[in-house]
């Protein structure tokens, strides 16, 4: 057991360094480099800025050398933890990157329980009680939680809470508390705030995730095992969380794999239509503003996320299956 | 009745594996319905012009977010569809335009009239439309009109156009890679398996929406729509063919091992012959139900992208375009139609889902 | 021995399933009783409702399936008599009853354990969920003491290295481990009866040879009542002091076992014995079958269910269904051959 999470832990570093390739190979495709952009930006307000400058600042950030030089002259950077200066906002990426990673890690960690604490219940029942009235009426939640894009429940909340509520949910704080030190009141406002880009963010995956729960206890209940225990005496509700339920639990759990990347994902979205202080939006700025270096920083916290989901996953996998566990 | 039982049974028995599964299918009556509609959708990404009104670019800033004109079918009892005329007045105080329907107007609307011409097909030139008013020279506005007073019902027929085609070439291009590169993962196996395997790892662990908009955002500026349209659908089917690959390796990995291809290669069959005529149509059903699950996720994903400003752009027009004029809460609590094409999302998703759920159910005809 | 009380009694029970293709009439009025201590093998091929039968007597027929008539009288530890058929599929009572006085020994060993549970962990559980059982002096049972029965019980069943096989998963014992487990936790709590629902078709017959052996010593020890279901005729012959023959969820023929291999009275009894090989029969002749297939469960014929299939039909065969009534010296048989009564309409 020790072994096979040493290995997993082994690819890390070897699976991140073909991500930053990769990303790189992304942020530098748009033609031009950040600096045109930059140039642009200023000719746009009225400044400018000398062809002796602009040579500068390019040798200055290794743009006239060749691709290859310029990731390795990012890496070792980013290895001495330094994710280079913003050209927007002029300050440091990791400064930019870390003020919004704690609220990104928070909402799709609140999302995720929020997820497994609904849906896992839901496909008990349903899966329990098929074409029970309640299991239709979950079937049909899920059929349109599924078809609901996050943003478009998004917009359709927020719309309907200001224009029949008149509030404004935007945001993950009420205006007095954006600026506030941290302090109980502000961490009570902000578990206030939370929920609603929460549910938004996972009713899809809760939707999906039942579905699964529901399909996967629907076999096992079919199984020989269950006449065995059933035939032991036990009683009906015991023996479903006992045996069935556990079973189609294996599944799910290695579904954590792709769903926490999928909130990665979705909270961009979710984000960005909300305004919540949240890393996707910064990205998609940094994306259609051409700041290269915040993009790629961003999107290797994205990835290290990923891979460190898919990673725990595996890991509780085989700390719960012991036919995983036994073999590996 | 016996023998009429037995006959049945018969009937069973010599149906092809085809049939069984349409059998099978037109039992599931919600998903018979979806594929009715997901039909007509077709039909409109045919030819979006026949059921539009007006031309979806003509703009008129003095009929901006005209509400929308509900449809009335008869008139004094006979059937004479109509819709009230909108008249604007500017609020005193705010300087708002505010827009009442007056039902004392009518504006005559008729089925299969004349309006703007059209290419159908880019083959031939028509000007008959499903609607369109009476007076040719009348504006009409079934869902409403937009900030620059485009009309939204026909911004969405050919917003239909354009995201229905993502979705589906996207999963051609998947469904594609998917089969050639599983198929060759799970039937030739050994190192061309392992390469295969951890490529698939790799792209299903990468965090798509972020890769996406960076690969979008990466495409040159410049680019006519038709490029930006297929660099797009290039982007999404790069991570959706994935899944396909997966099932396509592991039903290849079982058949390998069944004894009627045993059978077949003992009889001399050569290898394309055994994957083309014995493997494949075993599985073929559960790629097409897997594929009709797969567009529902490309046309979600094409939404999201256009909607952040980074998939398909204007002046091109597809459903997550269109709801880009939905982003602002001021705005859409003036005009709630604009939400009208994520409603449409919605449909053709939630159609999608039902009719590949009723497929893949089907596509067992000897389970059950 | 006809005038002990037997153990169990099944009275002209029936069993439907509600499919949405129509509605199958899996068990259609089969009757028989247990003696105590008796071995009492049913036959029949696949579908016969033999399954279906031993389900419902432990209250364990799945929706859609369900019990519409019938009387299941079993005696009870304390002498008291509960039909089985009226309990509640949930209720306290047929849970107790459930692996504490019927036991069952599943037909697929590999899939009755839970793979994710040891099996000493599975049948661990057996013994608490029935501790009355044990209790000495008031105490309750305790989880070490259960262990310690555990590998008593796998001493028993002859699984060497008791110790360390109660830790083991299901997947990591043979065939032939697994069932003697199966077995171990069916007599864990020294049940009255035990069901084998082919109990040796998922092993090889080496294995299957010493689990008979097995399951033959362990009846004469403890003197349980076993019902054993197969469709082999061969292990009938070995395990089984009565014998019941069914077809299409009805008794066709039932007797002690002799009887039925050596007189036997209904066509169908006599179809089933010719289809077995003989070590003295002719080579290179072809084996006798039966003719025509198994009708399909829908279209069920009318009157004797048999007949289109029988070598000695009669034209009352296909209108009325014969009852079963007795032939010989405890032996009975429902056919038209042997007397002319039908079952009331």
């Amino acid at each position: 057991m020790t072994r096979y999470i040493a290995q997993r832990l082994l690819i890390l570093p070897f699976l991140m360094v073909i991500y930053s390739f990769v990303i790189f190979l992304i942020i530098q495709a748009p033609p031009g480099d950040f600096l045109t952009a930059y140039v642009a930006t200023l000719a746009s307000s009225g400044s400018s800025i000398s062809a002796d400058q602009i040579a500068a600042l390019r040798h200055q950030y290794g743009l006239d050398q060749p691709f290859l030089v310029q990731y390795f002259l990012w890496m070792q950077n980013l290895l001495h933890g330094d994710f280079g200066l913003s050209l927007e906002y002029q300050r440091p990426n990791a400064d930019l990157i870390s003020e919004q990673l704690g609220l990104t890690l928070a909402l799709a960690l609140f999302s995720f329980v929020l997820t497994w604490a609904i849906a896992v219940p839901a496909g008990i029942y349903s899966a329990t009680h098929p074409r029970s009235l309640i299991d239709h009426v979950l079937t049909v939640i899920n059929y349109v939680g599924v078809a609901t894009p996050n943003f478009m429940l998004a917009l359709i909340l927020m719309w309907m809470a200001f224009a029949y509520f008149d509030i404004n949910v935007t945001g993950l704080y009420s205006p007095e508390f954006v600026d506030a030190p941290w302090s109980f009141a502000r961490v009570g406002d902000l578990l206030f705030h939370i929920w609603l880009p929460g549910l938004v963010l996972g009713i899809a995956g809760t939707a999906r995730l039942s579905r699964i729960m529901r399909a996967n206890l629907l076999d096992e209940l079919n199984k020989p095992y269950v006449v065995t225990a059933r035939a032991k005496g036990m009683r009906e509700w015991r023996l479903v969380l006992r045996y069935p339920v556990r079973l189609a639990f294996n599944p799910l759990v290695s579904t954590i794999g792709w769903y926490l990347p999928a909130l990665f994902s979705g909270s961009l979205i979710v984000a960005t239509v909300m305004n919540l202080p949240n890393i996707g939006p910064l990205l998609l700025r940094a994306l259609i503003n051409q700041d290269m270096y915040l993009a790629g920083g961003i999107l290797l916290i994205y990835s290290f996320l990923t891979i460190v989901g898919t990673l725990l996953s595996d890991v509780l996998l085989a700390l719960i299956d012991p036919r995983i566990r036994v073999e590996s | 009745m016996a023998v009429a039982g037995s006959d049945a049974e018969d009937r069973v028995a010599v149906a092809s594996n085809w049939r069984l599964v349409w059998w099978r299918f037109r039992r599931h009556r919600l998903a018979m319905i979806s594929a009715g509609l997901l039909i007509f959708m077709y039909l409109i990404v045919l030819a979006p012009d026949f059921f539009s009104v007006q031309d979806p670019e003509r703009t008129d800033a003095r009929q901006a977010f005209i509400p929308v004109q509900m449809i009335h079918f008869f008139d004094d009892g006979s059937l004479s569809p109509w819709v009230p005329t909108i008249t604007g007045k500017r609020h005193p105080v705010t300087l708002r335009m505010e827009w009442v329907a007056d039902p004392a107007r009518k504006v005559g609307v008729r089925f299969f009239a004349r309006g703007y011409s059209y290419r159908v097909l880019g083959v031939f030139e028509t000007n008959v439309h499903l609607i369109a008013p009476a007076d040719p020279t009348q504006r009409i506005f079934l869902l409403g009109s937009d900030r620059l007073g485009r009309d939204q019902w026909s911004r969405i027929m050919h917003g239909t156009q354009t995201s229905m085609t993502v979705g589906l070439v996207a999963v051609a291009l998947s469904v594609i890679l998917g089969v050639v590169l599983g198929g060759l993962s799970g039937y030739v196996g050994g190192k061309t398996d392992q390469v295969i395997q951890r490529i698939i790892e790799l792209l299903q662990s990468v965090p798509t929406i972020p890769i996406w908009l960076a690969l979008s955002a990466a495409l040159p500026r410049d680019w006519t729509p038709i490029q930006v349209f297929f660099a797009i659908t290039v982007i999404l089917s790069l991570v959706g063919w994935t899944t396909l690959g997966r099932e396509v390796r592991g039903r290849f990995l079982a058949l390998r091992e069944e004894d009627f291809v045993l059978a077949a290669r003992l009889a001399g069959c050569s290898r394309m012959r055994i994957i083309l005529r014995h493997m494949v149509p075993t599985f073929a059903s559960h790629i097409i139900a897997t594929s009709s699950l797969a567009i529902p996720v490309m046309i979600i994903n094409e939404t999201s992208l256009s909607f952040l400003g980074l998939g398909i752009r204007p002046p091109a027009i597809s459903w997550g375009v269109l709801l880009q004029e939905a982003q602002n809460i001021q705005t859409l609590a003036l005009a709630p139609w604009l939400l009208t094409p994520g409603l449409v999302v919605i449909v053709a998703v939630l159609a999608f889902n039902l009719v590949g759920d009723g497929l893949r159910d089907a596509a067992d005809p000897y389970s059950n | 021995m006809n005038q002990e009380t037997p153990l169990l009694q099944v009275r002209d029970l029936r069993v439907s399933f509600q499919l949405d293709e129509g509605v199958v009439r899996a068990v259609d009025g089969t009757s028989f009783d247990v003696m105590p201590g008796q071995v009492l093998g049913i036959v029949g091929e696949s579908g016969c409702g033999k399954s279906v039968t031993m389900k419902a007597i432990l209250q364990l027929v799945d929706r859609p399936g369900q019990i519409d008539t019938g009387e299941i009288k079993f005696v009870r530890a304390d002498g008291e008599m509960v039909d089985l058929a009226k309990l509640s599929a949930r209720g306290a009572t047929i849970r107790e009853i459930r692996g504490g006085e019927i036991a069952l020994i599943p037909q697929e060993p590999m899939a009755s354990f839970s793979p994710v549970h040891t099996v000493g962990d599975q049948i661990i559980e057996a013994i608490l969920l029935h501790s009355h059982r044990w209790e000495k002096d008031g105490h309750k049972i305790t989880r070490r003491a259960a262990r310690e029965i555990t590998v008593g019980l796998f001493r028993d069943v002859g699984i060497s290295m008791p110790e360390q096989r109660v830790d083991a998963y299901s997947w990591q014992l043979s065939g032939g481990l697994r069932q003697r487990a199966m077995i171990a936790m069916a007599l864990s709590c020294k049940p009255r009866l035990l069901i084998a629902d082919e109990p040796t078709t998922a092993i090889d017959v080496t294995t299957q040879a010493q689990v008979l052996a097995l399951l033959r010593d362990l009846q004469v020890k403890y003197n349980t009542a076993i019902i054993f279901i197969t469709h082999d005729l061969g292990v009938i012959a070995q395990m089984a002091s009565y014998v019941v023959v069914m077809y299409l969820g009805r008794v066709m023929e039932q007797g002690p076992v002799d009887a039925i291999f050596h007189a036997p009275k209904h066509p169908y009894t006599r179809a089933l014995l010719r289809s077995i090989p003989s070590m003295y029969g002719q080579t290179r002749v072809a084996l006798p079958v039966i003719s025509g297939t198994l009708p399909h469960p829908f279209n069920r014929p009318p009157g004797c269910a048999f007949h289109p299939r029988c070598a000695d039909v009669m034209p009352a065969c296909s209108v009325g269904v014969p009852r079963l009534l007795p032939v010989g010296d405890d032996q009975l048989a429902s056919c038209f051959l042997h007397h002319d009564e039908a079952e009331p309409v």
